[in-house]
């Protein structure tokens, strides 16, 4: 045990909201003095105290000063920002994650609708509260580039804890990892949570992803046999990468998606992103074509200017397209637009479910030759039109009582 | 006439179940006896005779300042001086005259303001001076604290805008002298506030007190020859009028633009709001509805916009506070009208000066309940906040949860009559629930509230089978109030424990009708946060 030592964790300042700092010093005994300052001391204090009580004792900790300046944080939050203090600090550690209280029921499957997945900050837990409210398809706890590299030991306990503790809804929920050797270490406290999804960020190999997808299989132990399995969602972000797109989508049958980041990418070119995208044409349609050719889903990049919906609009039917399946949204306005884009439009749905009546009826009457009015239907039609009346029955477009 | 609120108070249950006093600075106070029980009988309280004899044939009734003003109108100790928010936080006037009255020596003033800005806050040094023992209406951030925590001599008294009416015709308000800022007069007294460099839009709050107190001061830093066109208070009504160089703050009277809300939380709030109004038939061709200026309504305001051009319908009119927002409404043929009761920005204050289909209204026309009827219960659809809502779909919109005073009410019980009072509230803030078993300060009773519009579903009153029947088919998360309440518990790590209030009262809630609805209770100091 580290006596005198002292770690903090947390923020502190007049504009933040459901968070809190917290201070621990070891010290060799005593006890545990916890001194409690919060907006709604009058309302939770005792709630505060209790929290941060049980955390430290499930480190093991039983000595030491603790500051807690509360503002309103919930109280996996306050969990995860004492034991990142009392970790920092030099407590011995042990098993301090709060109580699972939502029933974590899984919405995943490999072919699942993924057309949008929202990103959300791991470091800040004032997003992820409601996040899942905004129905996006997936949400994304992201560990890497939105979480300063001083903090990735706390974001993973908020992350963790998050997972436990927070109802996403509907969504499928995602975790992006640190690029390897870095998210090795964020798998042993992710895992366990058994999120949907891993993202693997900047992978370039095949080798990447079955190091995590064993790392996986060797934290899950036993646990991994029957259940859906976590899957994994590599990120292509340089010209290697893209390079290496196919091998990389067939390394694991947990690859159930590969998709691309742009601001690496384009940096890797030593090209401007533009608004058109011209300049990741290339590499966009390289990935969606080794995606297919593995079988897995193709999903495009986020859109950066939230504020410009109708450029966003631009992207997302483009990208549609060239055959992604979906994007990712850094606000959850651009959700919306992004399920709109990349619906089927009410055209293509009524031409491609007539398509499937005429192969059903040409099925069962055993004709070998599928006909709409006086034209011959050739079989990769009606396979399109199967998938698409497919994906508009899961994004709920088609009106199934009618049909 | 002053009491202190050291003398032994009796207290009853009332008809919500509240403890309420049975006497209120001096004066005994009705319970509240349930929705449209009590019955005020008699005639209505009038102001004094007065003789155009007594006043200069020419009309010229300035005087040089508010000092001598006050003299002139018989400024007394205990006098009740009253005033009006609608310079909103820009205000110099209410300020300018209690301390012209505390330079006369004057002491134990009632001050009785429409309602009460963060500009007001001097007037903590006048009460700790004992030029004013206490302050009837609204009272939030420092005055808020200051009753709050007990330092205030008498009780305070919350009133709705229409409730402020009902006090002065019942005669349990006696305004000695009203003290009425007008962006421009003439000196006569004729004044309006929709021109001049500080237009605020309407001078509805004032206008009772024009009417019924005995001496009427108008205060203006626009005075023009008589007459002053258009006029919405009668300088037939006006003793005084002084004209200072400045009577407030225009960039705090109105805001430059008004900003629509950008949480996505409160956005999502919004959209629902107006997808209820949608899809439970309200929305058609010819309805009305009410909004204000918060960040909720306004977006509330953009998305039913959006709706009513794609289904192609008209409001007859639409109520504010208005803003942009609405003036777009009007500009873009989706209104006939708006009624307005006061003016958010500059946009509102432009239109309502230059548009004849923008018409200022008054607490009298929209809410009192002494009128034979008023406006706000004919307006199909409000929008409304709250602080906190319990599980019978009670209100409170004048305490936050640990008991502390932060709104006045506003129009906001005078809007609960409406066909469908919808209040659209975040379902926590912070850590805090906003639905609880039980509200810490009932504002509302749940027979006026509808609907409860949160982030995580909308919460339907079983009293109104009728929108949950109009509501079938919706795709909208109408979920039981219980649900929805249970699942923030799950989030925040349960329900608040309640704060321990003392036992002593610091304010007094009124119903519309007079009566009392809740008691305000004093908070210990410690419990202030930093």
């Amino acid at each position: 045990m580290a006596v005198g030592g002292r770690g903090e964790a947390g923020r502190a300042g007049d504009d933040v909201r459901s968070d809190l700092h917290v201070v621990v010093e070891i010290t060799d005994g005593g006890g545990l003095e916890i001194e409690v300052i919060s907006k709604v001391a009058s309302l939770y204090g005792d709630s505060i105290e209790g929290t941060t009580r049980t955390t430290l004792a499930g480190l093991g900790l039983e000595n030491a000063r603790v500051r807690v300046d509360d503002k309103g944080a919930v109280p996996f939050v306050i969990a995860a920002r004492v034991e990142a203090a009392a970790l920092r600090a030099g407590a011995p550690g042990g098993d301090a994650r709060p109580e699972r209280s939502v029933p974590r029921e899984r919405h995943t499957a490999r072919n699942r609708l993924r057309r949008s997945r929202l990103y959300l900050p791991g470091d800040q837990p004032k997003l992820q509260l409601n996040a899942g409210l905004h129905r996006p398809d997936a949400v994304i706890l992201d560990l890497e580039d939105s979480v300063h590299v001083d903090q990735k030991d706390a974001a993973r306990l908020v992350v963790r804890n998050a997972l436990r503790t927070v109802s996403f809804g509907e969504a499928e929920v995602m975790v992006r990892i640190n690029q390897l050797p870095l998210g090795l270490d964020d798998l042993s406290a992710i895992v366990p949570e058994r999120p949907d999804v891993l993202l693997i960020p900047k992978t370039e190999s095949a080798a990447q992803v079955i190091e995590v997808d064993a790392r996986i299989r060797e934290i899950l132990g036993t646990d991994a046999e029957g259940a859906a399995p976590v899957w994994i969602m590599p990120i292509l972000e340089t010209a290697l990468g893209v390079e290496s797109a196919f091998e990389i989508a067939s390394a694991s049958p947990a690859v159930v998606a590969l998709t691309i980041g742009l601001e690496d990418y384009t940096a890797d070119l030593g090209v401007p992103k533009t608004l058109e995208g011209a300049e990741s044409l290339y590499a966009r349609g390289r990935l969606v074509n080794a995606a297919k050719a593995a079988g897995v889903q193709a999903i495009d990049s986020v859109f950066g200017d939230v504020g410009n919906e109708d450029g966003l609009r631009a992207w997302a039917s483009r990208s549609r397209g060239l055959g992604f399946e979906g994007m990712g949204c850094i606000h959850p306005r651009q959700i919306r637009p992004i399920h709109e884009a990349f619906a089927p439009s009410a055209e293509e749905i009524e031409k491609a479910l007539r398509i499937v009546a005429a192969f059903e009826e040409a099925e069962a009457r055993g004709l070998g030759v599928v006909s709409l009015g006086t034209r011959m239907v050739d079989p990769p039609v009606v396979l399109r039109a199967q998938r698409l009346v497919d994906l508009a029955r899961r994004a709920g477009l088609i009106e199934e009582a009618g049909s | 006439m002053s009491t202190t609120r050291e003398e032994r108070v009796e207290f009853v249950v009332n008809a919500a179940g509240r403890r309420v006093p049975t006497v209120v600075n001096g004066a005994p106070a009705r319970p509240f006896a349930g929705l449209g029980k009590p019955a005020s009988e008699g005639r209505k309280h009038g102001p004094p005779i007065r003789s155009a004899a007594d006043y200069p044939g020419d009309g010229d009734k300035r005087v040089p300042d508010l000092k001598t003003a006050l003299e002139r109108c018989g400024l007394r100790d205990g006098m009740t001086i009253s005033t009006h928010h609608h310079l909103r936080n820009g205000d110099r006037v209410a300020l300018a005259a209690l301390e012209a009255a505390a330079e006369l020596g004057a002491s134990d003033l009632m001050w009785l303001p429409s309602a009460s800005f963060p500009c007001h806050e001097p007037v903590v040094d006048l009460m700790k001076q004992g030029v004013v023992h206490h302050i009837e209406g609204s009272m939030n951030g420092p005055l808020g604290a200051y009753c709050s925590h007990g330092h205030m001599r008498g009780l305070g008294v919350l009133r709705s805008h229409g409730g402020r009416w009902q006090a002065i015709q019942d005669g349990e308000v006696h305004i000695d002298i009203a003290v009425i800022a007008a962006p421009t007069a003439d000196p006569f007294g004729n004044a309006d506030g929709s021109h001049g460099p500080s237009a605020c839009g309407s001078l509805g709050f004032a206008l009772a007190d024009s009417i019924y107190a005995d001496r009427v001061i108008v205060v203006t830093d626009n005075l023009v020859p008589f007459p002053c066109i258009p006029w919405q208070i009668q300088g037939n009504n006006v003793d005084c009028v002084v004209e200072v160089d400045s009577i407030g703050d225009p960039t705090k009277i109105v805001s430059g633009t008004t900003v629509v809300t950008k949480s996505p939380d409160r956005l999502l709030i919004a959209e629902y709001v107006a997808r209820f109004v949608r899809d439970a038939g309200i929305m058609k061709d010819g309805f009305s509805f009410q909004a204000g200026a918060g960040g909720i309504a306004l977006a509330f305001v953009a998305y039913i916009r959006q709706m009513m051009i794609d289904a192609g319908v008209k409001a007859r009119f639409v109520r504010g506070g208005s803003s942009s927002y609405l003036v777009d409404l009007l500009n873009e043929g989706l209104t006939d009208y708006i009624l307005d009761g006061q003016t958010f920005d500059l946009a509102g204050v432009q239109s309502i000066g230059e548009d004849p289909r923008h018409v200022a209204t008054s607490p009298f026309t929209s809410y009192n309940y002494h009128g034979k009827g008023n406006f706000a219960s004919m307006v199909d659809a409000v929008v409304l906040g709250a602080t906190e809502v319990d599980v019978d779909f009670n209100a409170n919109v004048v305490t936050h949860s640990d008991g502390m005073l932060l709104h006045g009410i506003g129009g906001w019980q005078n809007c609960l009559f409406s066909g469908c009072t919808i209040l659209a509230v975040p379902s926590f803030r912070d850590r805090i629930p906003v639905i609880v078993d039980e509200v810490t300060t009932l504002t509302g009773p749940g027979e006026l509230v509808d609907v409860i519009v949160t982030e995580r579903g909308i919460a339907v009153n079983p009293r109104r089978q009728d929108l949950l029947a109009a509501l079938e088919g919706s795709d909208l998360p109408i979920r039981p109030i219980e649900e929805i309440k249970a699942e923030v518990e799950r989030l925040v790590g349960g329900a608040p424990t309640k704060p321990a209030l003392g036992d002593e009262p610091v304010a007094v809630i009124k119903w519309v009708d007079g009566t009392v609805i809740d008691t305000v209770w004093k908070v210990p100091e410690a419990r202030d946060p930093e």
